[in-house]
């Protein structure tokens, strides 16, 4: 496997997993690629038009992006269902829009500059967070999520703060959707809208949907493998796409719940951890 | 006269244009247990929602101990002690029953541990023990019931809203949850219970409401009630 498809899978996990964090409260984000665009875009521009380093720049991406999602998943999450997954589409229609008409970052002429980024940097990246979310896992708050995605109003009714609990996990995946969007940034050297129009947003959803969304695990294959199967069935020329879509189809008839369907052991009773 | 734990005053209820609660004044003492009793669709579930807010207001007002309840989100109001039990029971069927308690006691923790919370409610729900390690969806009805129950006790509150524990259930169940009910009177929690079962509810309660068509028709004392079956039968239709 070439550096260059080891970085993407690296990055494309963080994707997944900030897709699957979301989710982990019931909300199925569509939003994803346009935070991964919002940290592309503003750790570019801070690093290469400001002159800022390299990680203060992917944390202010990181919070600004944390604070959009905020702020756009507060009305957003009033809504239910295909609503909701209406409207996270929506946010990525808006935000590579915004973009396309900003003059300031190259507009559809995308911009450049960044730094690039290394092998450590990436997966130094992947451990740490999977080491968090693998922490979370473990920890009562699971539990909280977890009554959450189950019945929103049994979740209220035993004294769960459901909304605060939905922006929270909103805004902490759209951050994390950002910092992987500034490691792209930085990697490929020059982003342009077109990086990141609503098939990007669609294929993180795919990642955590066919690796399982019910562990953290799930997400780390599912992303590993559509990175990785692509680039290995390039010998088949023009049908790529159309056998890439049919593997799809076919595991999602017979696995529904995912190459790994589990749930976490670890996310249960704590029988082991006070057994 | 003392102030009641729950004092609620010309409450109006609507879904979009259908008026569902329509100006319902009623009061719950400290250590009553009360029924409001109706026929299917007369507001019931709607009232009891409507009290711990997971439905809005459309006028009126609902006072719990003493203070407003408008502002507050349902998780405010179950951490201070109002603590609503859905239609339908509302076990998390995805988590082990042993999760379902957990959660309750980590939200809302008592003065004792969660060992010793779990203890007493396995000593008063031996099923539970046996199942303590299963799917709550993987529960028999009345056990999901049990379950409802049990996680109201892991950490006593003070108001308990209980939207028809019977449904569905068989008829020695239901003797069983109303038994359960009764031991939480025992302990001085005030129950607002809302059933179809209408005999049963009002054996348990002291006092009830009838309720139809989202208005108050009758009230009283529960033998009062249960003497004049001919209104009763008349309003429940």
């Amino acid at each position: 496997m070439s550096l260059d498809l080891a970085l993407f899978t690296g990055i494309n996990i963080l994707l997944a997993w900030s897709v699957y964090l979301i989710l982990l409260t019931g909300t199925l984000s569509f939003a994803n690629g346009a935070f991964m665009a919002l940290g592309a875009y503003v750790s570019g521009v801070l690093t290469a038009k400001f002159g800022i380093g390299y990680m203060p720049a992917m944390a202010m991406a990181a919070a600004a992006s944390a604070v959009i999602g905020v702020l756009t998943g507060y009305p957003a999450l009033r809504t239910r269902g295909i609503y909701l997954i209406l409207v996270t589409l929506a946010i990525t229609f808006f935000v590579q829009t915004a973009i396309e008409n900003t003059k300031f970052v190259g507009g559809v002429q995308g911009m450049g500059g960044m730094m690039g980024t290394s092998f450590e940097i990436v997966y130094g990246s992947v451990i740490v967070v999977g080491a968090l979310i693998w922490l979370l896992s473990r920890s009562p708050l699971q539990r909280v999520l977890d009554a959450v995605r189950e019945d929103e109003h049994v979740a209220g009714a035993i004294g769960i703060n459901v909304v605060y609990v939905r922006l929270a996990l909103f805004g902490i995946g759209a951050a994390l959707a950002a910092y992987a969007g500034g490691l792209y940034a930085h990697h490929m050297f020059f982003v342009a809208p077109d990086h990141f129009t609503i098939i990007v947003s669609v294929f993180i959803v795919l990642y955590v949907i066919m690796g399982g969304v019910n562990n953290m695990w799930g997400s780390v294959v599912g992303a590993v493998i559509l990175t990785v199967l692509p680039e290995a069935i390039r010998f088949i020329g023009e049908w790529r796409q159309g056998v890439f879509g049919l593997l799809i189809v076919i595991l999602l008839l017979f696995r529904r719940d995912g190459i790994l369907p589990f749930r976490s052991v670890t996310a249960r009773s704590g029988r082991k951890a006070d057994a | 006269m003392s102030e009641p734990v729950l004092a609620v005053e010309a409450l109006h209820v609507a879904y979009g244009p259908i008026k569902a609660v329509r100006g319902c004044t009623l009061r719950l003492d400290a250590g009553e247990t009360v029924a409001v009793v109706g026929a299917n669709g007369a507001g019931k579930t709607t009232l009891l929602r409507a009290l711990s807010n997971l439905l809005p207001h459309e006028s009126g007002s609902v006072r719990y101990l003493g203070a407003p309840t408008e502002r507050a989100g349902p998780h405010e109001l179950a951490r201070r002690g109002l603590f609503h039990i859905p239609e339908g029971r509302g076990t998390l069927g995805r988590l082990e029953v042993r999760e379902n308690l957990r959660i309750a006691y980590d939200v809302r923790p008592a003065d004792r541990s969660f060992e010793a919370a779990l203890e007493r409610v396995f000593e008063r729900f031996p099923r539970l023990r046996e199942r303590h390690d299963q799917l709550a969806g993987t529960l028999s009805g009345g056990e999901q019931q049990m379950l409802a129950l049990a996680r109201a006790l892991i950490n006593p509150p003070r108001v308990l809203l209980v939207d028809e524990p019977s449904l569905g259930l068989a008829p020695a169940l239901v003797e069983e949850a109303f038994a359960v009910l009764g031991e939480f009177h025992a302990e001085g929690i005030a129950i607002l219970l809302v059933e179809q079962n209408v005999y049963s509810a009002l054996r348990l309660a002291q006092r009830g409401y009838v309720l139809r068509q989202g208005e108050i028709v009758m009230e009283g004392p529960s033998a009062k009630l249960l003497a004049d079956a001919e209104m009763l039968k008349h309003y429940l239709g």
